[in-house]
């Protein structure tokens, strides 16, 4: 069992991958990060570089948790990546982070959190950046 | 002096709110798609042509030009920004443009090449205001074996001189005219090509031609092809530039507009020669050549000054001769043609106030696009991150609404489909585009000339070289033609055996078949 992660590079990603960690302790269980990065746009800000991809696996394994990183760049939505990847990998917990949308982002780009919370067989966390 | 006043009164012409907004819309337009790569000025151009039956002559005209101008800022961006260049004509400003922006000067690079493409873009138009006159009053004299001759110029330039090989570029340059010529003789009557489809009499229009190859070829090509990982962009402040800056960049500004403008004059001559052949100079004459290869600000400057100086000289032969150096140069004349002008040296004498207010439309441009450009660079970055596919359905969209909207007959429908297939194949096997649309568009003005010579000479051959300018005309056609020959066997003679097999395919850098962002020569 593991616990999986959806990383962006971001505040939020950041706040996403603590709540990770903390998750995998408290369970006892690996962690896996996954950046989604997808391949029908030619910049992606969601994309983590391999040097951030790189410090976030030295971080967590310095606190002492055994963790993978991966890094998922076919197809074009992160929501059905990251439901995939849990299922196959049979996630004890997907922890995501969540954040305020407008409603015409909304209807134009849908939302990415709330289709994995729906669709997710597995629990789902959803973190908000600190503060919120 | 007659030149500087009748310029000042298009000024006068164009300083109204609706053509200003028009022309604001053309630069951020054609800003746009110069950034996205695989979508150029060409194809926006040729999407936006169907706008010819509603909006006045001017206000297309200003907005066409408008975009062609945009699309030469536009396609620095991502040069850059990603190591993607967005244009043909951007090639080699990545070259060092990104190796710069990878060293943390991005914002420098940006700058250098905005200011740059405006010095060069502000100098080149006014070269249009002294030079085009002129040619026009030189050319006022030609008759039509002279205009055949010079027409043939275009077709051999553009055929042998751009593109991976000459057999491809004579192949594509004959598809187009083989597609120009479908229809009604306009002599005798008589139907061509057009197999017993009364659909096919009235030629195939232009926008047709152009759309299916532009725009639903490059969507199939795209949607065959492009599946690659998203690049992460690298982050930028505000563009701006140091004073050591501007001290090695004026100069190559200046020698990149001397030389891309006249190469945009001439047929054949493009923007992707002049900013590779800028290139090459500054690294030859720069203070600081080892620093070429990690980021030179020099080897940005000169070749993006290149690429804008080009597309100023590109409208000397529009506006003097009728004649389309490359591909949204081509359909710009469509756009004339569409309004029943007659593009030529006579349009300067029929219609002056449309065509300075053109030329004055492209210094307000040339404005704006700095101001749109050099603070906000970053945000045009941002416009990468639209899903491919959004694009390319709102592409084919507009591309059918368009073809449709010729004759209101689902029969342009299947044109369109048919001529996006061919599109596909000249990006999956290499002839090259520009060709086709040349031909496509002067095929028809060329049998004219043709036919027109021959009447006045009453069928004697000896009729189509009337005068020098014919002649030296077909020297250029026998020099260009008969050169790559000597060449080779003058060094076939020196007994040099490792050039056996690259003799018909030399690959230019910005050949037409590499990866995904060239098939748009424009």
């Amino acid at each position: 069992m593991t616990v999986l992660v959806g990383y962006v590079p971001t505040p939020l990603g950041e706040a996403t991958l603590r709540a990770g960690v903390e998750e995998a302790r408290r369970r006892a269980e690996s962690l896996l990060v996954v950046n989604m990065s997808r391949d029908d746009v030619l910049v992606d800000a969601h994309r983590a570089g391999s040097d951030d991809l790189d410090r976030v696996e030295r971080d967590v394994a310095e606190l002492g948790v055994d963790v993978e990183v991966v890094r998922i760049e076919e197809g074009g939505d992160p929501a059905d990546a990251l439901v995939h990847t849990a299922h196959e990998r049979a996630a004890s917990v997907l922890v995501i982070g969540l954040r305020h949308r407008s409603p015409v982002g909304k209807l134009i780009m849908g939302s990415t959190a709330q289709r994995i919370l729906l669709d997710a067989r597995c629990p789902v966390l959803a973190v908000k950046e600190d503060g919120g | 002096m007659d030149n500087i006043s009748a310029l000042l009164g298009g000024f006068a012409d164009v300083i109204t709110p609706m053509n200003l907004l028009i022309a604001l819309l053309g630069v951020i337009v054609g800003t746009a798609v110069g950034v996205l790569p695989g979508i150029g000025p060409a194809m926006t151009v040729a999407l936006l042509l169907p706008l010819t039956y509603g909006l006045p002559v001017e206000q297309s005209l200003i907005l066409f030009g408008g975009i062609f101008y945009g699309g030469m800022y536009g396609g620095s961006t991502t040069s850059i920004l990603l190591n993607t260049p967005g244009e043909s004509s951007s090639v080699v400003t990545a070259l060092e443009g990104n190796k710069m922006a990878k060293t943390g000067r991005a914002a420098q690079a940006l700058a250098t090449s905005a200011i740059g493409s405006f010095v060069a873009g502000t100098i080149g138009t006014m070269l249009i205001v002294l030079v085009m006159p002129q040619v026009v009053d030189f050319a006022i004299t030609l008759g039509s074996p002279e205009f055949l001759a010079i027409i043939l110029v275009a077709f051999v330039g553009t055929a042998a001189i751009l593109g991976s090989s000459r057999v491809r570029g004579f192949a594509a340059l004959l598809m187009g005219i083989a597609l120009g010529l479908v229809g009604t003789d306009f002599v005798t009557g008589q139907q061509r090509l057009t197999f017993g489809s009364p659909f096919l009499a009235d030629n195939i229009d232009v926008v047709v031609i152009a759309v299916g190859i532009f725009a639903v070829g490059e969507a199939l090509w795209v949607a065959a092809h492009l599946r690659r990982r998203a690049a992460t962009v690298i982050p930028v402040g505000r563009p701006w530039l140091s004073r050591a800056d501007w001290g090695r960049s004026w100069k190559p500004w200046l020698r990149g507009t001397a030389l891309g403008f006249p190469f945009g004059a001439i047929p054949a001559g493009g923007a992707e020669i002049p900013t590779f052949m800028s290139y090459l100079a500054e690294r030859r004459l720069s203070k600081h050549p080892e620093e070429f290869g990690k980021g030179a600000i020099e080897g940005v400057a000169g070749p993006e000054a290149a690429n804008n100086a080009s597309a100023a000289g590109t409208m000397v032969p529009l506006l003097a001769l009728g004649l389309p150096t490359n591909a949204t140069a081509a359909i710009i004349i469509a756009a004339f043609m569409s309004y029943g002008i007659e593009p030529g040296p006579l349009l300067l004498t029929k219609q002056p106030d449309l065509v300075w207010m053109l030329v004055a439309s492209l210094f307000i441009g040339n404005f704006f696009l700095l101001v749109l450009n050099l603070p906000l660079a970053p945000t045009w970055a941002k416009l990468l991150r639209i899903p491919r596919p959004y694009l390319y359905a709102g592409i084919l969209f507009f591309a059918s609404m368009g073809a449709y909207a010729v004759q209101g007959q689902p029969f342009d429908l299947y044109v369109l489909l048919a001529l996006g297939f061919v599109g596909f194949a000249m990006r999956r096997f290499g002839p090259p585009v520009l060709p086709l649309i040349v031909g496509a568009i002067l095929g028809p003005l060329f049998e004219r000339h043709l036919r027109r010579s021959l009447q006045q000479s009453g069928g004697d051959i000896s009729g189509l070289v009337g005068g020098p300018v014919a002649l030296v005309c077909y020297f250029i056609i026998l020099g260009v033609l008969v050169w790559p020959l000597v060449a080779r066997l003058r060094r076939g003679a020196r007994g040099d055996d490792d050039d056996a097999d690259d003799g018909g395919d030399d690959d230019t850098p910005s050949g037409p078949v590499s990866t995904s962002t060239i098939p748009n020569w424009g």
